[in-house]
C-alpha cells in the first residue's frame, strides 16, 4: 500500500446520503494493511508528544510501533495498561486538540491518526477475543463506585486490577453512562462495542449492580456502615439538562437533548418496533453547538426531519469535535450560526409551531476567552418548526452531595475534589468525572477515574 | 430480576403485586414512586408505592392496565418478575417530615380518583400508625371499578365511596361529595391530598380553592429516567419549572398549571391512546385527549 508520508491513510465511512438514513457506524475504521501503512507514519519520537496530549498517558509511540510491525496484540496489551476503553475512546476523543494536537508530523503535514489506530487496534482485540489481564492476588477489601460511566468503569477497571473487591452502583437499567444514554449508535455501537468493553471490565472481576439510586435506594454513609465499603468513588457525571427559560419552552414538542437522546439511544425508539416512543418532527431546530447538539441533530435527520442548528457564535467557536461537526454538514444539517432562539411558537393546542430567534454578532472576548456573542437589535426572525431540542449544557445532578454528611459541592454544584487523587472533602470518599469538572469528555472522566483509583488503593493500603 | 410474590386482579383491567426489591422497601415513604420495566425491551414505566414491608422486602404496586406498555402486565403472575424495579424516586410526602404534634391536630381529607386509590393508601396507613386519622372519598366510574375500600376502611377515619353514575356509594363526582360534606355535613378539614386522573385533580383544586382548603396533588406527568436526567415531565408550578421526578411529584395544587400539564400528557398519545383517556374519564373528561378544546 502506497502511502504519503504527510496525509493520512483515509478511512473508509458511509456514504453521506446512505448513512443520513440509518443508525449504522458512519466510521467504517482501518483494517490490517491500512493500519500499519498509517502506522509506519509515525516517527517514534523520544520525547513523544502525543502522550503528553494523552489525559490517560497510553504510551502511544510503543503500540504503533507494534501495529506497524503487526503485532495487534502486544499493540492491545500496551494500550490496555493505560485505558479501560479503547474502542471508545478511538471514537469519541477529541483527538485534534489531545495526541494528534501534539503529533510531530502534524507541523508540516497532517497528524497521524493516533485515535483510529487505537480504535482498529481495539476492535482487532474484540474480534479475537482478547481480555485484559485480571489481579492475582486479592486485597479483601471492598469499594463501591457510583455511576457506571467512563469514570466509573475505569476506577472500577484499576481497582479490580490491583486486587480490590468492587461493585458498581447505576441508577439505570444498564450500565455504560453517557456512553450507553447519550452518544448514539451511529458513532458509538452499543452492542458490539460498548457492551464488550463493560464485559471486558466485569471480567476483572468488578459487579455491575443496576436500578440503585445512590441518595434514594441508599446513602453513602450507608454503604459505608452498613454494607462494609471500605472506600466509595462517585463518578454519577453531570446529568441534569438546561432549559433557556424562554418563552413556549413547555409546548409540546419542546424537549432537552438528554430526553431525545435517552429516548434514541438506551430505549433504542429510533427502531419502528420499540416500545418507547420518540417524536419524529418534520423540521427540528436543536439549540447548542457541542457534541449533544450534533448527536441529536443527526438523531433527528435519521429520523426523518429537516435538521437546523441554531448556534449564537460562529462556526470556529463550536464546542463540538471536528470530525462530528463535519459529519453533520456532510449529513446536509443546517447551520445558523450567530442566532439565537428568542422564543418558542406554539398553535391554539400547545404544539411547537416555530422559533423566534434574534442575529447575533461577536463582540469582546468573555473570560473564557471566546468572543461574546451580543444582539442585533430589530433582527429578529422566525424558524418555523414542529421540534425543538435544547442542547445548552448539562450540570451534576443534587441527588448524592444533597444526601451525603460532609460532602461538600461548589457553586456550579460540582463536587469539590482534588485532581491527582480525586479526594473529596469526606473521609474515604473519592470522585471524578463530569461530577467534579461538569460536562467535559469521556478521557477526561477516564483520566479522573483512574486517579480515584490510585487515591482510593493509597488510602486503603495505609 | 424482581420476582412477584402476591398477584392479583383488584378489578377489571387494575392488577396488583407484591414486588420482592429489597433496597427499595427498605428505605421508601409515603408519595414515592417507583420505575419499572416488565421485559428487557420494555418502556420505563413510573408508578407509584401502593405499600411496603420492610421485613419481607416487598413493595406494593398496583397498575391499570391500558396503555400498551401495561396491558402485557395483565399476564404476569406469582413467580414471574420484573426486569427492572427501581426506587423509592421523588420525595416523600410533607406529613411524613412534619412535627407530629401539629400533624396530629390536622384534619385530613385525601380524595381518591380511580387508580389514585392506590397511591393514597400507603398515606393514610402511615396516618394511622402515627394516630392520625384521615377521611377518604374514594371515587370511581362505577361499583366495579372501585379499588380498596376495605384495606382503606381499616386504616381511616371515614371512607366516602363515590361513583359517577351512582352505582354504589354517593352519587356524581368527588368534587360534590368533598362540596357536601363541608357545606352541607359540617365536616372541617385543613389539608386536601388529591390523587387521581390530572382532570380530577384540577376540579378538585378549583373545588378546594372556593372552599378555602390547601391542596397536595401527586403529579403524574410523563417520565423517563425519574432521576432529573431528562426534564420530560416538567410542570410549571407558581410560574417556576419544576421536574416533577425530583422536585415532587407532590406539589401544592393551587399553584400547579394544570391546563398546561394535560396537554403535555399528549404528546405521545396515540388516535387509540387519546379515545381511551377519553373513555377512561367518561362525562368528567374536559380535556388533555388531544382532541377536544381542552
Ligand atoms: C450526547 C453526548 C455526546 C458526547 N460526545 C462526546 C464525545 O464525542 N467525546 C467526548 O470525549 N465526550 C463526549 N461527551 C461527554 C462525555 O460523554 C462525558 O464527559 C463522560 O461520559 C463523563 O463520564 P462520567 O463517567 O463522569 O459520567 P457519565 O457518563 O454521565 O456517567 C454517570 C453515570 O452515573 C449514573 N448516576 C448518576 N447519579 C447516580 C446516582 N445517584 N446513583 C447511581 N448512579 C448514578 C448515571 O446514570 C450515569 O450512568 C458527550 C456527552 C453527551 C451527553
Ligand atoms: S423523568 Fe426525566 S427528569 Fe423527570
Amino acid at each position: 500500500m502506497e502511502v504519503d508520508v504527510m496525509k493520512k491513510v483515509p478511512v473508509r465511512e458511509q456514504d453521506a446520503k446512505e448513512r443520513a438514513t440509518n443508525f449504522e457506524e458512519v466510521c467504517l475504521g482501518y483494517n490490517e494493511e491500512e493500519a500499519m501503512a498509517e502506522a509506519s507514519r509515525c516517527l517514534n519520537c523520544k520525547n513523544a508528544q502525543c502522550m503528553k496530549g494523552c489525559p490517560v498517558s497510553i504510551d502511544i509511540p510503543a503500540f504503533i510501533q507494534k501495529v506497524k510491525e503487526g503485532e495487534f496484540e502486544a499493540a492491545y496489551q500496551i494500550i490496555s495498561k493505560s485505558s479501560a476503553l479503547p474502542a471508545v475512546c478511538g471514537r469519541v476523543c477529541p483527538q485534534e486538540s489531545q495526541c494528534e494536537g501534539k503529533c510531530i508530523r502534524g507541523i508540516k503535514g497532517e497528524p497521524v491518526s493516533i485515535g483510529k489506530l487505537e480504535r482498529f487496534v481495539a476492535d482487532w482485540a474484540m474480534k479475537n477475543g482478547i481480555k485484559p489481564q485480571p489481579a492475582t492476588e486479592k486485597k479483601g477489601k471492598k469499594v463501591a463506585v457510583i455511576g457506571s460511566g467512563p469514570a466509573g468503569l475505569t476506577c472500577a477497571g484499576d481497582l479490580a486490577k490491583m486486587g480490590y473487591d468492587v461493585t458498581i452502583f447505576e441508577a439505570l437499567h444498564e450500565a455504560g453512562g453517557v456512553l450507553v444514554y447519550g452518544i448514539p449508535e451511529f458513532r458509538l455501537p452499543k452492542t458490539r462495542v460498548v457492551a464488550k468493553e463493560i464485559e471486558n471490565v466485569k471480567s476483572l472481576g468488578v459487579k455491575i449492580e443496576t436500578n440503585v439510586v445512590i441518595g434514594k435506594s441508599t446513602t453513602i454513609d450507608e454503604l459505608m456502615e452498613k454494607e462494609g465499603f471500605s472506600a466509595v468513588f462517585i463518578g454519577s457525571g453531570a446529568g441534569l439538562p438546561k432549559f433557556m427559560g424562554i418563552p413556549g419552552e413547555q409546548a409540546n414538542g419542546v424537549f432537552s437533548a438528554n430526553e431525545y437522546l435517552t429516548r434514541s439511544n438506551l430505549m433504542k425508539a429510533f427502531d419502528e418496533n420499540s416500545a418507547t416512543p420518540i417524536m419524529r418532527a418534520k423540521k427540528a431546530v436543536i439549540v447548542g453547538g457541542g457534541n449533544v447538539a450534533m448527536d441529536a441533530a443527526r438523531t433527528a435527520l435519521r429520523l426523518g426531519a429537516e435538521t437546523h442548528i441554531v448556534y449564537r457564535r460562529s462556526e470556529e467557536e463550536l464546542p463540538a469535535r471536528v470530525e462530528e461537526v463535519h459529519h453533520a454538514k456532510e449529513e446536509g444539517i443546517i447551520f445558523d450560526l450567530l442566532t439565537n432562539p428568542v422564543e418558542i411558537l406554539q398553535d391554539e393546542n400547545g404544539w411547537v409551531s416555530g422559533v423566534k430567534c434574534i442575529r447575533m454578532e461577536l463582540g469582546e472576548p468573555d473570560e473564557s476567552g471566546r468572543r461574546r456573542p451580543v444582539e442585533v437589535p430589530g433582527s429578529e426572525f422566525v424558524i418555523d418548526c414542529d421540534c425543538v431540542i435544547m442542547s445548552l449544557g448539562t450540570s451534576p445532578n443534587p441527588l448524592i452531595s444533597s444526601t451525603t454528611e460532609g460532602l461538600d459541592i461548589n457553586k456550579r454544584k460540582c463536587i469539590i475534589a482534588e485532581e491527582e487523587k480525586g479526594q473529596t472533602t469526606k473521609n474515604g470518599v473519592f470522585a471524578g468525572g463530569d461530577a467534579v469538572t461538569g460536562a467535559a469528555t469521556v478521557v477526561l472522566a477516564m483520566g479522573a477515574g483512574k486517579a480515584g483509583a490510585k487515591g482510593i488503593d493509597e488510602f486503603l493500603s495505609r | 430480576m424482581y420476582k412477584i410474590v402476591k398477584a392479583m386482579e383488584l378489578a377489571s383491567s387494575i392488577v396488583y403485586f407484591d414486588v420482592e426489591a429489597p433496597r427499595v422497601a427498605a428505605s421508601c415513604l409515603p408519595g414515592q414512586f417507583v420505575i419499572v420495566r416488565m421485559d428487557a425491551d420494555s418502556e420505563r414505566i413510573p408508578l407509584t408505592i401502593c405499600d411496603y414491608d420492610r421485613e419481607k422486602g416487598t413493595v406494593t404496586i398496583v397498575i391499570q392496565t391500558i396503555g400498551a406498555g401495561t396491558m402485557k402486565m395483565k399476564q404476569l403472575k406469582e413467580g414471574d418478575a420484573f426486569h427492572d424495579f427501581v426506587g423509592p424516586l421523588g420525595k416523600p410526602s410533607e406529613f411524613c417530615s412534619e412535627d407530629l404534634a401539629t400533624l396530629k391536630e390536622k384534619k385530613i381529607i385525601f380524595v381518591a380518583g380511580g387508580l389514585g386509590t392506590a397511591p393514597v393508601y400507603p398515606q393514610v396507613k402511615w396516618l394511622h400508625k402515627q394516630g392520625v386519622q384521615a377521611d377518604v372519598i374514594i371515587g370511581a366510574k362505577t361499583k366495579d371499578l372501585l379499588i380498596l375500600e376495605e384495606e382503606m376502611k381499616a386504616v381511616a377515619g371515614e371512607v366516602f365511596p363515590t361513583t359517577d353514575d351512582g352505582s354504589y356509594g354517593r352519587a356524581g363526582m368527588v368534587t360534590n361529595t368533598l362540596k357536601d360534606l363541608v357545606e352541607k355535613e359540617g365536616k372541617h378539614y385543613d389539608v386536601c391530598v388529591a390523587i387521581g386522573p390530572m382532570i380530577m385533580m384540577k376540579f378538585v383544586c378549583l373545588t378546594t380553592k372556593e372552599l378555602g382548603i390547601p391542596t397536595i396533588v401527586s403529579m403524574n406527568p410523563i417520565m423517563v429516567d425519574g432521576t432529573g436526567m431528562c426534564g420530560a415531565c416538567r410542570l410549571t408550578v407558581d410560574g417556576e419549572v419544576k421536574f416533577a421526578c425530583v422536585d415532587g411529584p407532590e406539589f401544592d395544587g393551587h399553584k400547579v398549571d394544570f391546563d398546561q400539564a394535560m396537554k403535555r400528557m399528549t404528546i405521545y398519545k396515540t388516535a387509540e391512546g387519546r379515545a381511551l383517556l377519553k373513555a377512561q374519564e367518561g362525562d368528567t373528561h374536559h380535556g388533555g385527549c388531544g382532541n377536544c378544546e381542552g
